[in-house]
């Protein structure tokens, strides 16, 4: 029942599907181009033992996954409660509210893995990638999508005006990227700010993803950042369920 | 065979009441109606039906299963055209109807013949392949409707499934409603409109403020509860309240509005005549048979309910 969600959703992206994957790489071409040739000149020394690019690319997949995660379960999940009211004509039907919630976090797995891969392909093309272990920024996103994605459903199923979605993406979306590893390391941060990256999600998806394309260790223990990882997905699913039960059966 | 079976049902919201312990069972083949003004408990008794609410108390039981626990199994067997269209808008017409016959498990073949049958049912055939977004409130209202007989229901609830409709619209909806009972498909539906009851229903209750307080047939609510004939007097004064004594003993029952007067009576040449005879004379006279209108009114007040 779930796959059937996820079909549904599947048949709705197909409408837009062209133009969204004309997006998924015009946006990290335009990245190469800027960063990589406009940044990364200024950046002569490379950061720790390789060029800037090469540095900043897998973190920027990682936080590709999260954007599109959020902008995919921000907007699209208020309006399945507030505008279109898709999720209630769902739940008529035989489906439990567990199968709708999953059916739709699916979809957002799926845009985020073909965004990311998209992401993947062009940063091969301009030979940033040190490894073979870099296809595993896929799966890796994957997890990044959901332990942002599950949250951000709990988050919009919560709020009854769409303004809130904007402060997420100001309050959290926003500084999230700038100041998870992305750009440049986290250490170089005051200790707070640097806490509260240890804290949020995406830093743990950037340095799995920084350790797989460049083939060596993560700075911190690969199954720590798998777990800690799956924690977020696996409380934000549980609060999800709980927001999505209180909004369809009532 | 009861396929609707209801005692003392009751739903509370957080400080008010909306169903306040009532009794219904609906058998099937039924047209069944709940008539009732704003807020008297309708949309809520339809949710707690179709299982997408829990009830607070009492005994419900559809198709002889308990909605808290076999709540998708039941649904499964469940059409609901909800009051508020809830149609994807970006999908075409044909892809809304494909689409959910797939959280019924229904085959991608199947649901797609199942569709053209259904499109060409409610008349949408040459908008198959349109998006739904332009169409007409008619139009939208009838995919709804088709949409609510994909998975071939049992009981199909239809909330309040004409309201703002035009005249010619509502007119193609009941005709398909009544087509489908015809087809033995039970139908429990919700309307403020008195002809839309009289049209559909075989049975219906009058419900108020969370209770039920009338129930039969529109023929038996209307000799219960209201006279055969009404006419309506219209006197060229400031007040009608003045004739109101005038005419005290003509039929069963007077009600003054601000503009006429009602009687409620037997037969309405025979009150016309006795009008005349006190020699009132009102500016037009209007004889009218009763109608489920006149019972809801009777029943419910004509105080506005918002």
């Amino acid at each position: 029942m779930t796959w059937s969600v996820l079909e549904y959703h599947l048949v709705s992206y197909r409408r837009i599907w062209r133009s969204s994957v004309l997006s998924s790489f015009v946006l990290p071409l335009l990245t190469m181009l800027g960063f990589g040739v406009g940044v990364g000149a200024y950046v002569t020394g490379g950061v720790q033992g390789v060029p800037y690019l090469d540095w900043m690319v897998p973190g920027l997949i990682a936080s590709t996954a999260m954007q599109v995660a959020i902008g995919d379960s921000s907007w699209p999940v208020f309006g399945g409660f507030e505008w279109q009211k898709i999720y209630f004509g769902q739940a008529a039907a035989p489906l439990r509210v567990a199968d709708i919630l999953d059916g739709h976090l699916l979809f957002v797995v799926f845009r985020t893995l073909t965004s990311c891969a998209a992401f993947l392909l062009i940063a091969t093309a301009f030979g940033t990638m040190h490894s073979a272990w870099a296809l595993a920024t896929l799966p890796i996103a994957a997890l990044v999508g959901l332990s942002v994605a599950t949250p951000t459903f709990a988050y919009a199923a919560a709020v009854r005006s769409d303004s809130y979605l904007a402060i997420l993406f100001r309050l959290g979306v926003i500084p999230m990227s700038l100041f998870s590893g992305v750009f440049f390391p986290v250490e170089s941060l005051p200790a707070v700010f640097r806490w509260i990256a240890y804290a949020l999600p995406l830093w743990h998806g950037v340095d799995l993803s920084r350790a797989a394309t460049l083939g060596a260790a993560p700075s911190w223990s690969a199954a720590g950042h798998v777990v800690y990882l799956a924690l977020w997905a696996g409380v934000g699913w549980l609060l999800a369920l709980r927001r999505f039960r209180k909004r369809l059966v009532v | 065979m009861t396929l609707i079976h209801a005692r003392g049902l009751v739903k509370r919201f957080e400080g008010f009441t909306a169903v306040d312990g009532i009794d219904v069972d609906v058998e099937r083949g039924e047209a069944f109606g709940f008539l009732g003004p704003n807020g008297a408990g309708k949309s809520s008794t339809m949710r707690m039906i179709g299982c997408v609410s829990p009830p607070t108390g009492g005994v419900l039981r559809i198709l002889d299963m308990d909605p808290l626990r076999d709540g998708p199994k039941i649904r499964a067997r469940l059409g609901v055209c909800p009051q508020l269209d809830n149609l994807d808008l970006e999908l075409t017409v044909r892809e809304n109807l494909t689409t959910y016959a797939r959280f019924f498990g229904i085959p991608r073949k199947v649901a797609r013949r199942r569709a053209d049958e259904l499109l060409d049912f409610v008349q949408l055939t040459e908008r198959a392949d349109s998006k739904v977004e332009p169409l007409s409130g008619g139009m939208k209202r009838r995919l709804t409707i088709a949409r609510a007989l994909v998975n071939e229901p049992e009981i199909v609830l239809l909330d309040e499934p004409t309201t703002g409709l035009d005249p010619q619209a509502r007119h193609l909806v009941w005709e398909r409603l009544f087509r489908l009972k015809q087809q033995g498909v039970t139908l429990v539906l919700t309307t403020h409109y008195m002809d839309e009851a009289e049209q559909l229903c075989d049975r219906l209750v009058v419900m108020d403020g969370g209770k039920i307080v009338a129930e039969g047939s529109p023929r038996a609510l209307i000799d219960e509860y209201s006279t055969r004939e009404v006419v309506e007097l219209r006197f060229n004064v400031e007040s009608q309240d003045v004739f109101a004594d005038k005419l005290a003993g003509v039929g069963e029952r007077l009600e003054v509005l601000p503009d006429r007067i009602l009687l409620y009576v037997a037969d309405g040449d025979d009150a016309v005549a006795e009008v005349q005879r006190r020699a009132l004379s009102p500016a037009s006279v209007l004889v009218r048979r009763s109608s489920l209108e006149d019972v809801f009114l009777h029943l419910t007040g004509r105080t506005l309910v918002d």
